[in-house]
């Protein structure tokens, strides 16, 4: 696994793949990251309490400004890891394996949490905390979907192992996301439709929508910043059990 | 309309999400604290990677806490 063989002239792909320089560039970036996704949360945030209530929702549309963000991300993150599972699989990216698996927990937190705020919201606008309809229950498979790659890329002790069985799942499961955002279209339900990203452009008024999309690019920002950070102890973390059996071996000698 | 009685709606919305998003922050920065951690009890005991010590093995022989990361 550590054996990486470094050829003369290395690309910018195979830099990118040492993992030690990538953890050079990653913790100069990290400071960054967090940096703009605290304030872009703010920000949006901020403007979202300064918005006026709705004319329909009434002062529930703050919910909106986290509720939409976390359903967004939850579909993202899915994306990003799919990209990832083709690492795996078809370059043997030494890298992309570790980021699905660092990738999962922050997914299954942000989509318990669009559930969450989405049954919070539902309970004053729809009058129930939950019903089958297929936005919710495409999502709530997607929670699942989480949770079965979270134990899968940690049932193993050898992470190389569980790998390729963790990025097929990835890519499998992939046939969710666009089942979950074009599920308000296909099929009659209780979930309003798109609001924002639609053919004929956003169905919403500026003083929701510029606090809506900042706050959105915050939590992105801070998804990437975490997903660095979890990297970074993924590698530390396969280096430590490297070395853990390199010194039972010496032990043992 | 009564917007107030749905103050519980809202803050429980946001608290909850800061519960679930600084529990995670929280987890991913113990968890890296404590891989540094053992990675620097092993490199103390003179355990480090091949490429580590292929690199500078004076050094790292003289200064076994500050080489091979």
């Amino acid at each position: 696994m550590s054996d990486i063989i470094v050829s003369a002239k290395p690309s910018r792909f195979a830099i990118l793949a040492n993992p030690t320089r990538f953890l050079e560039l990653s913790g100069k970036v990290q400071p960054w990251l967090y940096g703009s996704a605290i304030l872009a949360i703010g920000v949006g945030l901020g403007l979202g309490f300064a918005a006026p209530p709705d004319y329909q929702q009434g002062l529930t549309v703050e919910i909106m400004f986290i509720h939409v963000p976390f359903a967004w991300l939850c579909m993202m993150i899915w994306t990003v890891m799919s990209v990832s599972a083709l690492g795996t699989l078809v370059w043997r990216h030494p890298l992309a394996d570790v980021a699905v698996k660092a990738a999962a927990p922050i997914g299954a937190v942000f989509t318990a949490l669009a559930l969450i705020t989405g049954s919070i919201w539902g309970r004053p606008m729809w009058g129930t905390w939950w019903v089958w309809d297929a936005r919710l229950t495409s999502v709530f498979v997607l929670f699942l979907m989480y949770l079965g790659l979270i134990a899968l890329t940690r049932a193993l002790d050898d992470p190389g192992k569980s790998a390729k069985a963790a990025a097929i799942l990835v890519l499998v499961g992939f046939v969710n996301i666009p089942i979950i955002k074009f599920s308000v279209d296909w099929w009659n339900t209780l979930h309003q439709g798109a609001s924002v990203i639609r053919m004929d452009g956003p169905s919403m008024p500026a003083v929701f929508l510029t606090p809506l999309l900042t706050s959105a690019l915050g939590f992105t920002l801070l998804f990437f910043a975490l997903h660095l950070t979890a990297m970074r102890t993924e590698i530390l973390r396969r280096r430590v059990a490297a070395l853990s059996k390199l010194a039972a071996r010496r032990a043992g000698d | 309309m009564q917007h107030h009685d749905y103050f519980g709606f809202i803050a429980s919305a946001y608290g909850l999400s800061a519960l679930g998003i600084i529990g995670l922050c929280l987890w991913i920065f113990l968890d890296g604290r404590m891989q540094r951690r053992a990675l620097k009890t092993l490199e103390a005991q003179g355990i480090r990677r091949r490429s580590a010590r292929e690199r500078q093995p004076a050094a790292a022989a003289a200064r076994p806490s500050e080489t091979g990361r």
